[in-house]
């Protein structure tokens, strides 16, 4: 006989494997999660040249390269986790998972997993890219980059789970995600620097979500942040981790509405 | 082990559930089941019957009242329960996109002391089918991979709901054969089924649900015993009601005529259908279309049906 008792992180390992096995025959969210991303800093790329980079004291790298991860997080994370999170619920997945050992917060580690792991070797590929060929220089302080990927990774998984929470089916993830989407796009400094903004705007624009991602990733590249500029786009990002792992707590729901 | 000293596996005291809009699917049923029982729950859809399950199952916390498997709270003390139970759900809850192995393979990383996926896969005949997709299976398939998972960990409590609906016939007695199976190995079982065959077939005890309550609990020879048999046949030509022997010396507890057919009630069949051949023997006569027939649990569950019918009837009559 065997005894084998689990533990949350084989649980997480077998759900992340069926998660992942998944992923690889959704072609919808591969399209999606795999290319977008990679398409999209081109255009990023072609907006950056039209800019006044200098005003805002940027080169183009330093500003495609964070819009490029952005991308990656958006689309290969945040809208792929949605899409999947729902069907799950809807195929009464999540409920059959709750019946067993498996956690709730396992459940949705597990589950998150691939796209978080997909979202973290696309953005790695995108960086060495872009860092290749926009010629950039190696970065000073490559610590925040890193720790602001996490910390986005994270986020999105998230913010994936609470937009779950209030989309009813799997259509109706492409409209739910849009919001976060172009927020983020337009005014988290992804395709238009924050310095270039009036003050005002800039200053709310630095309270979403991604803003301070983006503030830590192209830190580590600029090598100028400040240590409170650092410590407040810290402070903004783990603020929306843990706002979302409230959200989800109060309002994720683990079956269809009857 | 500790828990072999609990008398009753599942203990479910006033239990309450209340959904979101206030509607009160369970109002406060007790029943428990002792270790190495089949327990069955009837009802009509609506009575209440998955509501009450999922209690049991730790998906959902009680609106009111108390329930504890094996000694816990299945809700709170998830992690306590869960390896020891086993959980068939009413419908599905398996990704399409994954083939049948995959799917067991799953499950069977998230269950302490899994057997071998082939072997439950087997058990319940889906080996065959293991490099197919779930959504690729057939309604009954989907069951039977559904009670294998259930299956995967050994469970010492199995929750099963609905497990036989959209099984054939065929199919169904292979379910049976199984839940039998396990109930000899001493595994504690409650089922929630509206096949009256099926709880008569299993059940060592049984619940019929109405309407969030439980109207009668017993063993299926308790609860028909409650119902009195049946005895109609057709009058014979010539004969009136009072040229029988006095019904109530055979003994009849009530009798209905309709044109020349008469029902007979009675709580003792032997006796007053003895009377009655012995009655028709010594006048000659033939008793045409005489059917005689001791309570199934049919009749049972059907009068439970229609008194609380009547009774919410009544009260809206009274509420008018």
């Amino acid at each position: 006989m065997s005894t084998t008792v689990t533990t949350p992180m084989s649980r997480m390992a077998a759900l992340a494997r069926a998660e992942l096995t998944l992923l690889g025959r959704s072609k919808g969210t591969l399209v999606t999660a795999l290319f977008v991303p990679l398409v999209l800093p081109v255009s990023a790329h072609e907006a950056a040249k039209e800019m006044d980079l200098a005003e805002a004291g940027l080169t183009i790298g330093e500003m495609v390269l964070p819009a490029a991860i952005g991308f990656s997080l958006l689309f290969a994370v945040y809208a792929a986790l949605v899409g999947s999170f729902v069907a799950r619920r809807e195929e009464l997945v999540l409920k059959r998972l709750r019946t067993g050992e498996l956690r709730d917060t396992e459940i949705l580690t597990g589950a998150a997993l691939p796209a978080a792991a997909t979202g973290l070797a696309q953005s790695l590929v995108l960086a060495a890219g872009c860092a290749v060929l926009l010629d950039m220089e190696a970065p000073p302080a490559v610590y925040l980059s890193v720790l602001g990927l996490l910390l986005g990774l994270v986020m999105c998984a998230g913010l994936a789970a609470v937009t779950a929470a209030f989309t009813r089916t799997s259509e109706s993830a492409q409209v739910t995600t849009l919001p976060l989407l172009f927020l983020s796009m337009l005014a988290s400094g992804m395709m238009v620097p924050l310095e270039i903004l009036p003050d005002r705007i800039a200053s709310f624009c630095e309270l979403l979500p991604l803003t301070p991602v983006m503030t830590l990733v192209r830190g580590g590249f600029t090598g100028d942040l400040s240590a409170s500029e650092t410590l407040g786009a810290v402070a903004t990002a783990v603020a929306w981790v843990l706002l979302s792992v409230f959200a989800v707590q109060r309002w994720f729901r683990w079956e269809p509405r009857r | 082990m500790e828990a072999n000293e609990h008398e009753h596996v599942i203990e479910v005291t006033d239990l309450r559930r209340v959904y979101g809009g206030g509607f009160e699917a369970v109002c406060g049923i007790d029943f428990s089941v002792r270790r190495g029982e089949v327990f069955a729950l009837l009802g009509t859809n609506g009575a209440g019957k998955t509501s009450t399950v999922e209690l049991l199952e730790g998906l959902a916390a009680p609106a009111g009242g108390r329930v504890r498997v094996l000694g816990h709270d299945p809700y709170t003390e998830r992690a306590a329960v869960r390896p020891r139970t086993g959980v068939m759900l009413q419908e599905g809850g398996f990704p399409s996109e994954l083939t049948v192995a995959e799917t067991a393979r799953m499950w069977a990383g998230c269950v302490s002391g899994a057997r071998p996926e082939r072997e439950v896969l087997a058990l319940v005949g889906l080996e065959s089918k293991s490099g197919v997709r779930v959504k690729q299976l057939s309604g009954g398939q989907r069951r039977r991979l559904d009670l294998a998972l259930a299956l995967l960990g050994d469970p010492e409590v199995l929750f099963l709901d609905e497990p036989t609906t959209g099984l054939d016939p065929e199919g169904r007695r292979e379910a049976w054969d199984l839940v039998a199976s396990l109930r000899d190995a001493g595994t504690t079982v409650l089922l929630t089924t509206h096949y009256l065959e099926e709880a008569e077939q299993l059940a060592d005890r049984l619940a019929i649900m109405h309407e969030g309550r439980i109207a009668v609990t017993g063993t299926p020879a308790e609860v028909t015993a409650t119902e009195p048999s049946r005895i109609s046949f057709e009058l014979p030509a010539g004969y009136h009601l009072g040229d029988l022997p006095p019904l109530a010396e055979l003994g009849v507890s009530d009798h209905t005529t309709d044109g020349r057919t008469v029902r007979l009630r009675t709580h003792e069949l032997q006796r007053a259908a003895t009377g009655l051949l012995v009655w028709a023997q010594h006048a000659g006569v033939e008793l045409h279309r005489l059917d005689v027939r001791s309570a199934s649990l049919e009749e049972a569950f059907l009068s439970i049906a229609k008194e609380a019918s009547a009774d919410a009837a009544a009260t809206k009559e009274y509420a008018a």
